[in-house]
């Protein structure tokens, strides 16, 4: 029992090698724990990109597919709407989608890839409820200006047929596009952008 | 009360009549994991053969990825009730319908290999023996009175059952003969206590199949691997990560064997 | 240091740490016999940790449960290291606190005024033997349902209530959904009952001080040492000598536990048993139930009882006692010296026979009963008994060996 002998610059280096040894060994068993917590398989086969056919989907027609957990709608838009959706401008709060709801290849006019077709998540961007298809013109509860959208039954907010939000909605912006593309003229692909993956 | 006595006492004494279960001589499967492409084969017969009947609910088709097939191939190739690549092996079999016509449901075979073994089921597949009594026609000399047909036969051909007669004393085997008059002729002989019991000792082929012996053992020693590897894919990778782990640890523990040594340098 | 004096103020830091490490004085003398308790304490963590990881993804519904536990280990990332953790884990709990108390067995460390130590220590050990049974159930495969069904029968072999006490505990007339589900919330909260008992096991311990190979009470030899003039002269900060002395201690048993993990993690059907890899079905007994391995000692002595007045009571009883009579040791052992090191020739056998009971007990009670094993079961559970019983004779009469007055390297 004496203290003659220790060299106390060993004993430094190797009780601070065993320490960092030690809490890198701990950094390593953190890992499966924090990755354990990751979409699993399951999750990742539930969101996995979505099929919709819409071979049979006739022009002013909507088509509901659900995609990671979401409703998604595929409408058929008919010459008329298109010519519609210009003459709505001064009435929607970002006409020219702006704001980056949707995929830069849909920042357009139509919102969508080929212009009769359009793929948006019908759920609403003010408090999630999913708001109704109405194709009908001029309806009476609607107004005069309708010219076919979707309305949310759960606080009024109004949208047109490229989902684009009206002003004076509490929606603050337009709907979201989901990333999307054609694999054949009659399948679209949701959830993956058209090079690439998800 | 009685009831549980007699579940407890069921419990508690050795069961006889499964001896099959242990009993069986198994050949060895022989199989090896990291082979890729015997696992990719042995899915296809997999999906082909097993899966009228048998699902692997735990296993999802997108596994097959980790073997080295891409997305199309395992949709073209694999599935063929139209489900998702990300979905699981089931089937639309109901169970119900599986027992009315084979006496059980045709188990869930994700695990099977880990259930019993891999050499339990490579030689299973391949001890079907023609049998008139059963309602399948055949019987299997690994699993006795199975309800399953052997479904290979088309590849394998068809199989008789070759006897020999063990002569026994309770349970105690003492004599064995091809011919059943000579062990009748000994246990009359010997008298009290002895029984003749007939065994399947092999099989004499009555017709081949599609294919070859060693291609048939192959086809089901890829089935096996297949089996193997779906009821823990997993398994591979964790050995190779156990390397390192013990590699780490064996450092640290060197490490704090010095640290230790060094401080107790004021103890001694 | 103001922020620690700003602690300290208002809760004991410095004084806990000081009492219970820095200036607990343990003795010098400490062989790798005293690893295990420090160890049981990790692999207790190591249960927790993956416990409530496993439970975040585990569905306690006789109807999910085994699809839940391949979800774990296939569909979620790493849930096979964790649950292959949690599953080695429990193995490996009870091979440290059997070594553990082997250890306590060797040196006398149940002896006078450890008794309540020691006493506390297997309530310990009971509450381990209750959370490893709940948890058992949990995978729902054949060898969980099974084993569970015959065990909770035993309850029914009790007299006169038997029959409303298993039904009790089930919640239905089988091992249900019911059973799972309770299983399961218990298996979840005794972990922390057992943390509890540690702690109150380890106040025990610091309140008498360590025992040590020797079974000299270092408390009563001389005082002074290098680091305090009141400390016994025997004794060394806990920390840093025994605190790095643990995790050398650590390390080694990690490469065990890991080798176990990575490359044997059913163990050749010790750990996970391979009849488990099928979903419960109470339609269908398998050939063989056997507890897992560190349950069949008892198990065996549970069978080597024959059936009395068509009863498996007695054999309830005598696996009941088998661990009750362990409570008693503090006053069985009859020996002037603790340590097997100044014992004589009669407790040095007595402990090795004993020793080689235990095991060939857990062997015995793995395997199916023959007429050869069932006899072989009574003759060691009588030699089991009877280490115990006949413990203040032999160690009366042994002749025993001058203890010295210091300990001894």
């Amino acid at each position: 029992m004496s203290s003659e002998g220790v060299d106390l610059k060993k004993r430094r280096f190797l009780t601070t090698a065993t320490a960092v040894v030690g809490a890198v060994g701990a950094g390593f068993v953190a890992v499966p724990f924090i990755k354990n917590w990751n979409p699993s398989e399951r999750a990742k086969a539930a969101g996995a990109p979505e099929e919709a056919d819409i071979s049979a989907l006739e022009p002013g027609g909507l088509l509901r597919v659900k995609w990671r957990g979401k409703v998604c709608w595929v409408v058929h838009r008919t010459e008329q709407n298109l010519k519609d959706l210009p003459t709505l401008d001064d009435m929607l709060s970002d006409p020219t989608s702006e704001v980056p709801n949707q995929p830069e290849y849909c920042k357009n006019p139509t919102r969508s890839i080929k212009p009769e077709y359009l793929v948006a998540i019908g759920i609403c961007t003010h408090l999630g409820c999913s708001p109704t298809y109405r194709p009908d013109i001029a309806p009476a509860d609607l107004g005069d200006y309708w010219k076919g959208g979707f309305f949310c039954p759960c606080h009024g907010s109004r949208f047109d047929l490229a989902a684009r939000v009206f002003k004076g909605s509490p929606a603050p912006t337009n709907l979201h596009i989901p990333p999307h593309k054609y694999l054949s003229d009659d399948v679209i692909l949701i959830g993956v952008d058209p090079e690439g993956k998800a | 009360m009685k009831k549980w006595i007699v579940l407890i006492v069921m419990a508690l004494l050795p069961v006889a009549g499964f001896a099959n279960e242990e009993g069986v001589e198994l050949e060895s499967a022989n199989i090896d994991l990291s082979d890729n492409a015997a696992i990719q084969r042995g899915a296809k017969y997999f999906t082909n053969y097993c899966m009228g009947c048998h699902s692997a609910k735990y296993v999802r088709y997108k596994l097959m990825e980790k073997v080295g097939l891409t997305e199309s191939m395992i949709k073209d190739n694999l599935i063929f009730d139209g489900s998702k690549v990300g979905g699981l092996m089931k089937i639309a079999m109901p169970s119900e319908y599986a027992a009315g016509s084979f006496g059980a449901p045709a188990p869930d075979l994700t695990l099977e290999a880990r259930r019993r073994g891999s050499d339990w089921v490579y030689s299973y597949l391949k001890s079907f023996y023609t049998d008139p009594s059963r309602p399948t026609g055949v019987n299997n000399k690994v699993f006795h009175n199975v309800g399953m047909p052997n479904i290979l036969w088309e590849l394998e051909g068809i199989k008789d059952p070759v006897y020999k007669y063990e002569v026994k004393e309770g349970t105690e085997t003492v004599a064995e003969f091809d011919s059943e008059a000579e062990a009748e002729q000994m246990v009359k002989d010997k008298g009290e206590g002895f029984h003749v019991e007939k065994v399947v000792s092999g099989f004499s082929k009555r017709s081949q199949g599609k294919l070859s012996d060693e291609e048939f053992d192959g086809v089901v020693r890829d089935i096996t691997t297949y089996l193997t590897y779906i009821a823990e894919p997993v398994r591979l990778e964790r050995e190779h990560m156990g390397v390192w782990v013990l590699l780490f640890l064996v450092v640290f523990t060197i490490l704090a064997y010095l640290m230790k040594k060094e401080w107790w340098k004021d103890v001694h | 240091m103001s922020l620690m004096s700003w602690i300290d103020e208002r809760f004991p830091a410095t004084k806990v740490w000081n009492e219970h490490l820095a200036q607990y004085y343990a003795p010098k003398n400490f062989n790798s016999w005293y690893f295990f308790g420090s160890l049981a304490m990790l692999v207790l963590v190591n249960q927790i940790l993956t416990g409530v990881w496993l439970a975040m993804a585990y569905k306690p519904d006789a109807n999910l449960a085994f699809a839940s536990v391949e979800y774990i280990m296939r569909d979620m990332d790493y849930g096979w290291l964790i649950r292959y953790m949690h599953s080695t884990g429990a193995s490996a709990f009870f091979i440290v606190v059997y070594l553990h108390m082997f250890r306590g067995l060797m040196y006398g460390s149940y002896r006078k005024p450890r008794e309540l130590l020691w006493i506390i220590g297997l309530v310990i050990y009971l509450a381990m033997m209750a959370t490893a049974f709940f948890g058992y159930l949990l995978p729902w495969g054949q060898m969980s349902y099974w084993g569970a069904q015959v065990i909770v029968n035993l309850f029914s072999a009790v007299p006169f209530i038997g029959d409303d006490l298993s039904l009790w505990i089930r919640g239905d007339y089988v091992i249900s959904d019911a059973t799972l589900n309770r299983f399961f919330a218990l298996h979840f909260l005794l972990p922390f009952i057992l943390a509890a008992l540690v702690f109150i096991h380890i106040v025990a311990l610091h309140k008498v001080g360590s025992n040590n190979p020797d079974g000299i009470e270092i408390k009563k030899g001389p005082k002074g040492n290098r680091w305090s003039d009141t400390a016994p002269a025997d004794g060394i900060p806990f920390h840093p000598y025994y605190s790095v002395k643990d995790i050398f201690g650590v390390g080694m048993f990690l490469i065990f536990f890991a080798a176990v993990i990575f490359f044997i993690p059913d163990m050749h059907g010790l750990f996970l048993e391979a009849p488990n890899f099928e979903p419960a079905n109470p339609l269908k007994t398998p050939p063989h139930i056997a507890p897992v391995w560190y349950f069949t000692p008892f198990y065996a002595m549970l069978r080597a009882v024959p059936p009395m007045f068509n009863s498996q009571f007695p054999g309830v009883i005598v696996m009941f006692a088998s661990i009750l009579i362990m409570f008693f040791l503090p006053w069985l052992d009859r020996s002037p010296v603790k340590s097997i090191r100044y014992k004589g020739p009669l407790f040095k056998i007595a402990l090795a026979i004993f020793a080689v009971t235990f095991i060939v007990l857990a062997y015995l009670g793995m395997h199916p009963a023959t007429p050869t094993k069932t006899m072989l079961a009574r003759i060691f559970t009588g030699v089991y008994f009877a280490f115990f019983l006949l413990m203040p004779l032999y160690s009366k009469i042994d002749k025993t060996k001058p203890v010295p007055e210091r300990v001894t390297k």
